[in-house]
């Protein structure tokens, strides 16, 4: 049906529709799990790595995890080849900014960039656009923690909390009901329904609590296949007592003692 | 031939210069207003030839403004944009230089003292001061300065340092300059407190 309209990236198709930026779209959610989760005192991404071959050579830097400035990291979800590039322009904008004004980039400055060159590949060059979306964690004076989300079209939203790739709607739905404690605000009748208006007041977590609820949702984008340190990669930021950004992956052995606590804690919540 | 200082307080700077716009032997106005408003809380006292005063002064002052419209109202401190300044002159300098020196002055609520003075040259030297002066009017007031200046000073202490300056010009500098304007950049944003000529009136 929209075969004659979704070959070429600069043509819409009769429904308005880029058909090649959705197709991007797709390719994505065939891509590693990342999460995403803003907390009180910082930014946590922890992302699914996924083992291909048991005779890869194991690699000093990360497939998905990429430092972009003293104040920046972003997490990959979809083609590496393509992220690459975008990474690269991430990081020329932020040093050129800091030489132009000798101040850290704000960060939505930063992601707005790179939004935008990713927009020119849905519009013209007749080059397809970039396999990928990023979640974006950073710190600006103005700001503070910030986390972002950008897809192929070049569309980018803050977030509290979110998921990009395989399995993303599963992840966004526990999310919804885990993430922050949410305490509705009861109506004076008393014990009848709570009403959907009822304003609902939700807390951010701190940063260990982020973590745990990290891998709780990667324990459920990853089809019930258990969560183990050489399985995922936790990434945390946050300030030192100087007030620099701390970029911090964490080791073998902090993972694994997350992954016990999320465990004993669903161990506990499943015998009540 | 112009004449430009600032001096920073506790709490702003105030910048000076004269009113002057001549060329050889002849006198254009004596009623120029050299120092130009960057943003609701920084300013610039500019010399240097007319064509470039006013080039560089509007390009820089007109890209500040850019880039609160493009985020979101987000004001740039006055270190980012003296550094941008300073970036400028130096990428002009070997295509096409902007002959002008400049001293850059605003107020930020995080500085310790509220008020930073950035002196500039055309090259894109830049230097943060306590106080400075460009042209020939360094020669007599940055004696003076350095004499009266200190930590602490109040907006009338840092007002009266820059009178004394512009009257030891009048007694021994050999060019003329009779019509001064004084500006102070402090919390309430930037304002003039003394202008010899109206620029207004012609």
């Amino acid at each position: 049906m929209a075969r004659r309209y979704d070959s070429s990236t600069t043509t819409f198709s009769p429904e308005g529709r880029l058909h090649q930026v959705e197709y991007a779209i797709e390719a994505i959610n065939n891509a590693g799990t990342s999460v995403g989760i803003l907390a009180k005192d910082g930014v946590v991404m922890c992302s699914e790595k996924k083992i291909t071959s048991g005779l890869l050579a194991p690699s000093r830097t990360s497939e998905k995890t990429y430092k972009l400035c003293p104040h920046a990291t972003c997490s990959v979800a979809g083609l590496t080849a393509d992220a690459n590039i975008l990474i690269d322009q991430a990081r020329l904008r932020a040093g050129r900014y800091a030489y132009q004004y000798q101040e850290p980039v704000p960060i939505e400055n930063l992601v707005e960039h790179v939004c935008n060159y990713k927009q020119a590949y849905t519009q013209y060059g007749g080059l397809r656009p970039f396999g990928v979306a990023f979640l974006f964690a950073g710190y600006d004076e103005m700001h503070g923690f910030q986390l972002y989300q950008s897809d192929p079209s070049g569309n980018y939203s803050g977030w509290k909390a979110t998921v990009i790739g395989a399995n993303n709607q599963a992840g966004k739905s526990l999310l919804k009901t885990d993430y922050g404690t949410s305490k509705k605000v009861e109506e004076e009748g008393g014990d009848e329904m709570k009403t959907d208006d009822a304003p609902e007041v939700i807390e951010m977590p701190d940063l260990a609590e982020a973590c745990r609820l990290a891998v709780k949702v990667l324990n459920k984008t990853m089809d019930g296949a258990v969560a183990s340190p050489d399985k995922l990669e936790l990434f945390t930021m946050s300030l030192d007592e100087d007030g620099n950004c701390v970029h911090k992956i964490l080791t073998e052995e902090e993972a694994k003692a997350v992954i016990e606590e999320v465990d004993a804690e669903t161990a506990a919540a499943g015998d009540t | 031939m112009d004449t430009v200082f600032g001096v920073s307080y506790n709490g702003g700077v105030v910048l000076a210069t004269d009113q002057v716009n001549a060329r050889s032997i002849l006198m254009y106005q004596q009623n120029l207003d050299k120092i130009a408003e960057l943003s609701s809380h920084s300013a610039m006292g500019v010399s240097g030839p007319n064509s470039d005063l006013v080039n560089f002064s509007e390009y820089v002052s007109k890209n500040l403004q850019l880039y609160e419209l493009s985020n979101d109202g987000m004001k740039l401190s006055t270190h980012a944009q003296a550094n941008y300044c300073r970036g400028e002159l130096a990428k002009a300098l070997r295509k096409g230089p902007f002959q002008v020196n400049i001293i850059l002055g605003g107020y930020d609520e995080k500085t310790p003292t509220g008020g930073s003075l950035y002196v500039m040259d055309y090259m894109g030297s830049c230097v943060k001061a306590n106080y400075g002066a460009q042209g020939y009017a360094s020669n007599f007031c940055l004696s003076i300065m350095d004499r009266d200046w200190d930590e602490g000073l109040t907006e009338d202490q840092a007002v009266k340092i820059v009178e004394k300056c512009i009257k030891e010009l009048g007694m021994r500098f050999l060019i003329n300059q009779s019509n001064f304007i004084l500006k102070v950049v402090d919390k309430e944003g930037v304002r003039t407190v003394k202008c010899d000529a109206d620029p207004a009136d012609n």
